[in-house]
């Protein structure tokens, strides 16, 4: 320890680390910001969700003396990234819920309606409540519809009982989905998973309940005596391959028994059974033949099942000919440039978010990538640029494999793996790490991305 | 990520915390840091008695550390999962370590008062 008796730090010294280290936050960088251009442009934003919300905080920092308006007729913020998290009894269900108004920033007027209809040849949005918007720029951020009358039989006020959940409904469900989850877990039976056969928000869900419930089960000391079914709605888990692969894995070591090509068409909630339906199919034989085999019907018992329900544009958008001609024709998410976000007919209307009819992005963490793009693009064009900004198709999934580890998985358009943390973090590793992020920094980060700041 | 800046992530920590207590604690990290080199200037040397004390309490400030976080977030150790969550894991361990010496180390000087004499 001598040679710490030498260690002698002078006054001057302290002083000079003192006021090295109040410079230094002074000197914090002040965020690169351009700056703010003037215009008189009429921008409406349709909905206050994540999309909305993160988008007008955006342009209100870009654009001086802009006329923006959102609307969106729910009081309630959900941060839907916490239903997973709630109906897994680690949350309370006020844990994703927060005030619209909380976050929409000063300058931004907000019309507390639903849109009843859309007409971009007037560029005229009109509210359910009669009041006329007129745009010079529209951007949806609507999110989609939840199709629950889809499921025959089923009703949203059956969540909680009889073994029946609904994690995607809102928070009050996720928590009535936990109790569910939780009486069932205890007592052990069959769980009954899986996921519609439409686009979907955040397609990582339905397999991290899968995995959460069993897990539950483990803790519990009832698996041995429980079966585990995921029906998916095609003959893959995940979109993305690589994904699929490692998912597939998981479930044989999880000991999950998979049925390929069930549709969900209906909830017996007295019998507790859930119908499918099998679409026909057509294979080629190594003769040049080809065999059909017809569409069938098949049911299955369960003691637990999360039921999640075709998803698809909310109707105002469907019947606002923004929507694709040509595809996903039973779900009319809007025809947008992958890249751009900007709509390829009309082209002062943009999407973010939920509502685009690009492959990927349905994630709040897509959201946080595609708001700079049409931020860009939209600005640019007000100044008589043109953007240059690009979304690759960006999408993340922190997929719970158990309470406590997690895969980070991120992808792009072309189904490449494009980790944040390249070498650090292993996208397909069950990581304690990535349970971390989830738990702890996913809300802030989507917080700061709601107020502009991520 | 998008972008990771400096804003970014006091953004981030003060949502985690709430910005109150994110700026409080903060404010007691800086407070502990400045009375440890004020310590250190006014005796004018680093005290080893002083310094063992602090150092038997480092296990105690690691442990403590790596406790809370997993109570924080619903964890425990049969959730390590790779390499790098054992570097997290010591992580954790090493800054509640290092903290709680700081602490213990700059408490026992402003107790004692000013002392001259390497003791």
């Amino acid at each position: 320890m001598s040679d710490l008796k030498d260690f002698r730090p002078s006054r001057r010294g302290f002083l000079g680390l003192a006021g090295g280290a109040a410079a230094l936050s002074l000197s914090a960088p002040a965020p690169a910001r351009a700056q703010a251009i003037s215009t008189k442009a009429k921008i409406v934003i349709l909905g206050a969700g994540a999309a909305g919300t993160g988008m007008a905080n955006r342009l209100v920092e870009r654009l001086e003396g802009a006329e923006i308006t959102i609307l969106d007729g729910r009081k309630q913020h959900w941060y839907q990234p916490g239903f997973t998290l709630i109906a897994s009894g680690l949350k309370p269900a006020g844990y994703s819920v927060s005030g619209t108004g909380d976050w929409l920033p000063k300058g931004v007027k907000w019309v507390e309606d639903y849109a009843a209809n859309i007409d971009p040849e007037a560029q005229l949005v009109t509210t359910q409540g009669g009041e006329k918007l007129a745009y010079d720029y529209l951007i949806l951020a609507t999110g989609l519809s939840l199709d629950w009358a889809a499921i025959e039989g089923f009703s949203l006020d059956q969540v909680g009982q009889n073994g029946i959940g609904a994690v995607y409904a809102g928070p009050d469900y996720a928590e009535a989905t936990w109790r569910a989850m939780d009486a069932f877990t205890t007592k052990g039976g069959v769980g009954l998973f899986g996921r519609p056969a439409t686009e979907m928000k955040c397609a990582g869900a339905p397999l991290k309940y899968t995995f959460i419930t069993d897990d539950y089960l483990r803790r519990k000391g009832t698996r041995a005596a429980s079966q585990i079914i995921y029906a998916a709605n095609n003959e893959a888990l995940f979109s993305v391959p690589v994904v699929n692969e490692k998912v597939k894995l998981l479930f044989t070591k999880r000991g999950f028994d998979t049925r390929w090509n069930h549709i969900l068409t209906g909830i017996d909630a007295g019998a507790k059974t859930a119908y499918y339906k099998i679409p026909e199919k057509r294979v080629l034989n190594p003769d040049g033949t080809v065999t059909v085999t017809g569409e069938t019907t098949t049911s299955i018992a369960y003691d637990f099942t999360n039921v999640i329900p075709p998803q698809r544009a909310p109707k105002v958008v469907r019947e606002s000919g923004l929507s694709w001609a040509d595809k996903w024709v039973d779900q009319g998410w809007i025809e947008v440039d992958q890249g751009t976000l900007r709509h390829l007919r009309y082209p002062n209307v943009f999407g973010v978010g939920d509502i685009n009819g690009v492959p990927k992005g349905k994630t709040a963490a897509s959201v946080k990538w595609q708001i700079p793009v049409v931020e860009d693009h939209l600005v640019a064009d007000i100044a008589g640029r043109e953007g240059t900004e690009v979304y690759n198709g960006y999408t993340s999934c922190p997929m719970i494999t158990k309470i406590g580890r997690a895969m980070l998985i991120e992808f792009d358009y072309k189904n490449n793996l494009t980790p944040s943390f390249p070498g650090v973090i292993a996208p397909l590793e069950e990581l304690w790490i990535s349970w971390l992020m989830k738990e702890i920094a996913l809300k802030p980060t989507y917080n700061a991305m709601l107020r502009g700041k991520a | 990520m998008k972008d990771m800046t400096l804003e970014t992530l006091i953004a981030v920590l003060e949502e985690i915390f709430g910005r109150g207590l994110f700026w409080a604690m903060v404010a007691v990290a800086a407070v502990v840091t400045a009375a440890y080199l004020f310590v250190l200037i006014r005796d004018r040397h680093l005290s080893a008695r002083k310094f063992l004390a602090a150092q038997l309490f480092m296990p105690v400030g690691a442990v403590a550390a790596v406790l809370f976080v997993q109570g924080v977030t619903s964890s425990g150790f049969a959730d390590i999962g790779g390499p790098i969550d054992w570097i997290v894991l010591l992580g954790v361990a090493a800054m509640g370590a290092i903290g709680i010496a700081i602490l213990v180390y700059t408490v026992q000087a402003l107790v004692a008062g000013k002392s001259r004499q390497a003791d």
